[in-house]
């Protein structure tokens, strides 16, 4: 009960409107923030930090100023899914998985469902998050302490083995795609042995391929060559505006309870341990399509492909920043700017933060409460704006969208050398869907492709070369089991029936 | 008019044809990947897998799907089309100006050269007239400025253009 | 084009130099006209990175400089990226780097074409400290139990943990096998964070962070320091946790292998920039470090706060450059071809 204590003190701190009105400002830069490619929450928090500076002079300025530069945080993650849902182009990594189902249904003309089970979703894996931080936090803390490079292998291969299974296309053109994503991961300097690979003497790929150039790329850039096979329009257009859809919509979701429950728990663990929002997407929108009634029809344009991935990432963006106050070691980039905030205000993330600094701590805790509810109404609010994007003529949007998405790529690290390399993966994205190569394994291997060896290898390193590493404890072990189990859910499941089969027989 | 439409709805190129273009690009990758990975030392030593031990394998499974889809494709027995030359021409009017507008990026600048690419594209595919795509082209330019350079200091490529006016 | 950029820069410096004379006769008379970029070559979170974020928000705190100062992370290819672009960027005033011991093991281990005679020495910023951790829950009280426990235990099983391959975590680690007869495995991680976190989780055995990556969890009583890579002790006096100040740590030379090694923290700019320029930066620098808020973080992390600008700077980084180089050699990290 001392937490609920803590907490209510905590509303008291963050709960004034000069506050809510900061949160406003905060989730409204956020959101702008998410939709570009090009911006990253580091570059809004960057900004505003001198701001809250003098903010910090007045008493309590402290707690508002981390209010300001959270909630950016908050916004950012919301604003992911707007660019994903209505021309297939991720404004935030951890929006790709949103693409799979989000897209298909602004094409069938449901953006604006599409984007309020989104923005829903989001809401409920960070509420979800904020309860556990709320109260389980001590515990939660130690729980991040137990991974170790073995672990973190295995839960990469859980994420693999969760997203990866039987699928429409043939089976060698999946490999191939997968392949290829970790081949593109391998390029740049090993983190291992410090060797240079497949750089081949060019300087441009010595920082390697960076997944939201080949994103960009293979699913904004691709997807324009595409719809302009068949003209010029986007199938969008025909999306009716109805001020109720966001009430329709409220009351299809609980059917999806159990959906939802364990994208938050998916997003919560990757965050904690910490995976980060991406891998979390991934793993929950593969677990949604294994274990749903709809499963065939994931890819088409189905509510829980939006809901599951967008849950999880938004609990996982949020429990992360528990492993960053209690650990000091940030998830993200944008965490991390908000890490140097901390500091310069004198406070030290680590174990005594939550008793050194309780009042800024509950503060920022409360304010997670407020600035998500915050969060929801703007972005709901915003919904049939975001939708009549979709009403612009093809020839004056689509160009745009190029524009952004050339400029998104230039941002990742300054090079005009990202921008060819979007342009090719753009030809690649179309040529690939239209041979039926699928995409997603692409991208999740260029994602979580080094990721995994480098784990893979500081475990073999630990072990001296003995693969009993990932079974030496009940934590690993337990995952690496599920995660096999998961890879071969539909052998067992077909053995399963069989067996089920003869006994129903006999 | 109707030898023209027919004419678009003849097939540029056959799914068997890109198929063993894009199978032949794989190995070639594949082939690529396994040469360095030899160079970086392919083997399982004693304290576990050398740097090119995983990309050699990741080569060699490159190639056989290589192989495989080309095989399956060359076995098809039936004749598909990838795109029509109508599909492809538009595709070509969308793709060819885009990489225009990437070389034009590193000459004039992120913003000239975008507010050149969005009036070329309303004018040439959009048929609007001069005063509405003068006001997006040049608006949406405007717009990323303030976003990017002035407001988050994000400094993206500039040109001959903002060199003069002195805001690089 | 440049031409004119230049003209009309100097235009405006010499107008603002004016204004400048009417006011406060001491102002430089260079100043930058545009954001500048300052560019971490080493991912988030870590030391060097830390550092830069600390730097921005002073300049911004106090308002240092009239034109805004932006982090930029460029850390591929162990900070390859980042020095890339400053020396490829010559002449451009708007950029200034900060650097870690990468400037020399990057270059020397992957043969990577860049050197710190590409860039112009600005100022040294302090020096950083590198201190043996051990997890607090273990038997070790002090650096020559936990050698004799890892002699005993022989080679290839005590783990020791650190940052990236090849670098100055590695080197250190290197040095002291040499020293001491053990064996220790070296398990690379992307950032000291993380090595820190993983030495509190006890999946490796020791480590060799800075005292700034290490320091929140030394105060949490989770991790305990062994002893100091240096060749005199910490002068930070205050306690940090309750019975231990940072001067309280014993130098590894006390107990019984002599290693030392500093790392650089300094600034530089890209080659061929003015006097003029380089002087605006040291003069920022400056006011930096007299701000109350440096010298906590100069506390916090028990940086040696030596400064050299200059000849003296540039002379420090040569002899640096050829330490490294027969550390290296010595350690068998070099490139081919090196």
């Amino acid at each position: 009960m001392d937490e609920i204590q803590s907490l209510i003190g905590g509303f008291g701190v963050a709960l004034s409107w000069f506050n809510l009105m900061l949160m406003l400002v905060g989730i409204m830069l956020g959101v702008i923030i998410g939709v570009l490619p090009g911006l990253g929450g580091a570059n809004g928090v960057a900004i505003l930090l001198p701001l809250t500076f003098s903010m910090a002079q007045q008493p309590g300025g402290a707690t508002s100023g981390i209010i300001l530069l959270s909630c950016i945080y908050w916004g950012a993650l919301f604003g992911g899914a707007i660019t994903s849902i209505l021309f297939n182009i991720p404004g935030e990594p951890w929006s790709v998985a949103t693409t799979f189902d989000g897209y298909p249904m602004a094409q069938k003309g449901e953006a604006g469902r599409a984007l309020t089970a989104a923005f829903s979703g989001s809401f409920v894996g960070a509420l979800f998050a904020v309860l556990l931080i709320t109260f389980l936090s001590p515990l939660v803390a130690k729980f991040a302490l137990k991974f170790g490079p073995a672990e973190f292998f295995s839960v990469y291969l859980l994420t693999f083995c969760a997203f990866v299974g039987l699928s429409k296309e043939a089976p060698f053109k999946v490999v191939a795609s997968m392949m290829l994503g970790f081949a593109l991961a391998a390029v740049g300097l090993d983190t291992v042995t410090g060797q240079l690979r497949m750089t081949f003497g060019s300087t441009s790929l010595l920082k390697g391929f960076d997944f939201l150039i080949a994103v960009i790329g293979l699913f904004g850039i691709g997807e324009i060559l595409q719809t302009m096979e068949e003209g010029l329009a986007f199938k969008g257009v025909r999306a009716k505006l109805k001020a109720r859809i966001v009430l329709d919509t409220w009351k299809e979701l609980p059917r999806y309870w159990m959906t939802s429950l364990r994208s938050c728990v998916v997003g919560c663990f990757m965050g904690i341990v910490p995976g980060g929002a991406t891998p979390a997407s991934f793993m929950s929108y593969g677990l949604a399509k294994k274990f749903s009634k709809d499963g065939d029809k994931f890819g088409t344009g189905v509510i829980e492909g939006v809901t599951a991935p967008e849950t999880a990432a938004h609990a996982a963006g949020t429990s992360a920043l528990l492993p960053m106050l209690t650990l000091g070691v940030p998830g993200s980039p944008t965490a991390a700017v908000l890490l140097g905030g901390l500091m310069i205000w004198g406070l030290q993330p680590g174990p005594l933060l939550f008793t050194e600094q309780k009042d800024f701590v509950w503060g920022l805790i409360a304010s997670m409460y407020l600035g998500n509810i915050v969060g929801l109404i703007v972005v709901l609010t915003c919904v049939p704006l975001f939708a009549s994007i979709l009403r612009i003529p093809f020839s004056i949007i689509a160009p745009v969208i190029l524009v952004i998405c050339a400029i998104g790529a230039y941002t990742v690290h300054s090079s005009m050398f990202d921008v060819w390399m979007m342009l090719l993966f753009g030809v690649v994205g179309y040529v690939f869907k239209k041979l039926g190569y699928p995409l997603a394994p692409l991208v999740l291997a260029l994602v979580l492709g080094d990721r995994a060896e480098d784990s893979f290898r500081q475990s073999m390193l630990m072990s001296q070369g003995d693969m009993g590493i990932l079974f030496s404890n009940g934590l690993v072990g337990g995952l690496t089991t599920l995660a096999l189990t998961l890879l071969f859910w539909p052998l067992i499941s077909m053995v399963w029936d069989k067996v089920r089969g003869v006994r129903g027989k006999s | 008019m109707a030898s023209n439409q027919e004419n678009d709805e003849r097939a540029a190129t056959s799914v068997k044809v890109a198929e063993c273009i894009v199978a032949a690009v794989i190995i070639a990758l594949g082939v690529l990947v396994m040469v360095d990975s030899l160079r970086l030392g392919n083997r399982w030593v004693s304290d576990g897998p050398q740097a090119g031990y995983f990309p050699f394998y990741i080569g060699v499974i490159l190639c056989i799907s290589g192989a495989v889809n080309a095989l399956r494709a060359l076995r098809d027995p039936y004749v598909r089309t990838f795109v029509t030359r109508g599909q492809g021409k538009l595709v070509l009017l969308v793709l060819v100006p885009l990489v225009g507008y990437v070389a034009l990026i590193a000459l004039l600048g992120i913003y000239v050269a975008s507010t050149i690419y969005i009036a070329l594209f309303m004018i040439w595919l959009g048929k609007y007239g001069w005063a509405k795509t003068a006001a997006v082209s040049l608006g949406v330019s405007l717009a990323f400025f303030l976003m990017f350079e002035v407001w988050f200091k994000v400094p993206l490529i500039k040109g001959p253009l903002e060199t003069a006016l002195g805001l690089n | 084009m440049q031409l004119l950029s230049r003209s009309l820069s100097l235009v405006s410096a010499a107008l603002l130099s004016c204004a400048a004379l009417t006011v406060s006769p001491v102002l430089a008379a260079w100043e930058p006209n545009k954001t500048v970029e300052f560019i971490v070559p080493a991912g988030t979170g870590g030391g060097a990175d830390q550092m830069a974020r600390m730097i921005q928000s002073i300049v911004a705190k106090h308002q240092l400089m009239k034109q805004s100062l932006v982090v930029v992370n460029k850390g591929g290819g162990a900070g390859a990226e980042g020095f890339l672009e400053v020396k490829g960027a010559t002449g451009d005033p708007h950029k200034i780097i900060i650097t870690l011991s990468n400037l020399f093991t990057t270059p020397l281990a992957s043969g990577v074409p860049f050197s710190w005679k590409d860039l112009t020495p600005v100022s040294m910023l302090a020096l950083d400290q590198f201190v043996l951790w051990v997890n607090a829950e273990m038997p070790y009280k002090n650096a020559k139990d936990y050698i004799d426990a890892a002699k005993a235990a022989g080679p290839s099983k005590f783990k020791m943990g650190g940052t990236g391959s090849k670098q100055e975590d590695q080197i250190i680690t290197v040095a002291v096998e040499k020293l001491t007869g053990t064996k220790f495995i070296y398990v690379p991680f992307k950032g000291g964070g993380e090595v820190a976190v993983q030495l509190v989780g006890k999946h490796i055995d020791s480590s060799v962070n800075n005292p700034i990556e290490a320091v929140a969890q030394w105060r949490g009583g989770k991790l305990r320091p062994l002893c100091l890579f240096d060749t005199k002790r910490s002068s930070y006096t205050a306690k940090v946790t309750t019975d231990m100040a940072w001067s309280d740590i014993p130098t590894c030379k006390e107990s019984g292998f002599d290693v030392d090694y500093l790392m650089l923290r300094g600034i530089f700019m890209p080659g061929g920039v003015t006097a003029e320029q380089t002087q605006y930066y040291l003069d920022v620098l400056k006011k930096v470090r007299d701000t109350p808020e440096w010298k906590k973080f100069m506390e916090d992390g028990a940086f040696n706060t030596t400064a050299l600008s200059g000849k003296e700077y540039a002379d420090w980084v040569a002899k640096e450059e050829k330490r490294h180089y027969d550390l290296m050699k010595e350690a068998a990290f070099l490139a081919p071809g090196k």
